[in-house]
């Protein structure tokens, strides 16, 4: 008879043993926020399409204490999910040869950054643009 | 082994199959120089406190892949990781997290190695060539594009950092889905079609979520989690295209 008796181990709160698994955690679950934030300007578009006063409503709705403190919070989120999402890119994405060379995880990131930020700016300047 | 040893606790996971029920730590005080590593503090503690510790080395230089385990949570190679970098704490010794332990920090790779078969990790002529034929040429460019996957001593070390292989040992991981992509990528080689319906099942790559960890602790920088995540986009684009070309890319 054979003497093996392979002991598996069981998987329970893995996610909590190590550091890189908990930021992996944190990141997928700030994903709920971005979903979070598409909804509610999802709302804002339904609210649009539904006439002036809903609209109006919304957008009173939208500068509550609650509301605001709700949107600090998306903001925080955001921001780490966009920062580990730019993080993991390197690793998600074919090779790129500049020059003879590959290149390196870091700039990749940084341009994922940079990008994001650049969005952000132009999204800004539109605003305060059509606002006025 | 001179003058002035330094004495560091090393706690070993214990498990013997045949008396143990489940493993159990056990704390060794090790003596030991700053030229000695955590694997020679393992052969210490076989030496001289107990002869019936097991575990895996050969060849003492970080390029057999045989003596990885876990060291105070963190898959490493033990050859080429030292005890001077852990004293004055205690280091703890584990066998590589997700596999089923064998004995102490033995696992059963037999898993691994049925998969390492099943991706058919060798060259399968794109068109075969007689002797007088002579040698498949290959320029330097098509060399550099699977060069960095060839590196790998098939250590696990990745699947032992890879959550989605430790809740499904089914996941065909990252170590043997790097080594399907450097055959893929070797210009000689035209299997990449009859990989493919492996790359796209359901134990294949999209059963990565990309967490990543597995390229931080591979020892040959061999970035597997790349090599999985550059065949979701391969096994997505074959997906389309068989729609489109009645040949496809898998059967
Ligand atoms: S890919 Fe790296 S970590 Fe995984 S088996 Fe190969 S050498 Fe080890
Ligand atoms: S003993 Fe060969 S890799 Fe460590």
């Amino acid at each position: 008879m054979s003497k093996r008796r392979p002991y598996v181990r069981p998987m329970e709160g893995w996610w909590k043993k190590n550091p890189y698994f908990v930021e992996y955690m944190i990141h997928e679950s700030t994903a709920l926020f971005v979903a979070g934030y598409a909804f509610v300007l999802l709302v804002g578009l339904v609210r649009l399409g539904q006439g002036e006063a809903a609209w109006n409503g919304w957008l009173e709705a939208l500068s509550s204490p609650f509301s605001l403190i709700i949107h600090l919070l998306f903001l925080v989120a955001i921001l780490y999910h966009t920062y580990t999402w730019f993080k993991i890119m390197p690793i998600t994405m074919p090779p790129i040869i500049v020059g003879g060379k590959k290149v390196g995880p870091g700039v990749i990131t940084g341009s994922g950054l940079l990008a994001a930020l650049g969005a952000s700016l132009v999204m800004f300047a539109l605003v305060f643009w059509l606002g006025g | 082994m001179t003058e002035n040893l330094k004495i560091i606790e090393i706690e070993v996971l214990r498990y013997n199959p045949e008396s143990d029920r489940e493993p159990h730590l056990e704390v060794y005080k090790v003596p030991f120089s700053d030229d000695m590593s955590v694997l020679q503090g393992a052969q210490y503690i076989k030496d001289n406190f107990d002869g019936s510790l097991t575990f895996r080395w050969s060849c003492r230089m970080a390029i057999c892949g045989s003596c990885g385990m876990m060291i105070n949570g963190i898959p490493k190679l033990s050859c080429e990781t030292f005890l001077r970098d852990y004293y004055p704490n205690r280091i703890r010794l584990e066998a590589m997290h997700h596999f089923p332990i064998e004995k102490d920090l033995v696992v059963d790779l037999s898993g691994f190695i049925e998969k390492l078969e099943s991706i058919q990790p060798y060259i399968i002529p794109k068109e075969p060539r007689s002797l007088e034929q002579g040698e498949y040429l290959q320029s330097p460019k098509q060399f550099s594009d699977y060069i960095q996957f060839t590196s790998c001593i098939n250590c696990t070390l990745c699947y032992a950092a890879c959550p989605q292989f430790g809740l499904n040992p089914d996941f065909i991981g990252p170590g043997a889905i790097a080594l399907l992509h450097r055959y893929n990528m070797d210009s000689r080689d035209g299997a990449a079609a009859e990989r493919m319906e492996l790359v796209a099942s359901e134990e294949g790559v999209f059963h990565c979520s990309a967490v990543g960890y597995c390229s931080e602790v591979c020892p040959k920088h061999v970035d597997p989690a790349n090599a999985v995540n550059i065949n979701k986009t391969n096994a997505a684009r074959d997906y389309f295209l068989r729609f489109l070309s009645p040949k496809g890319g898998s059967k």
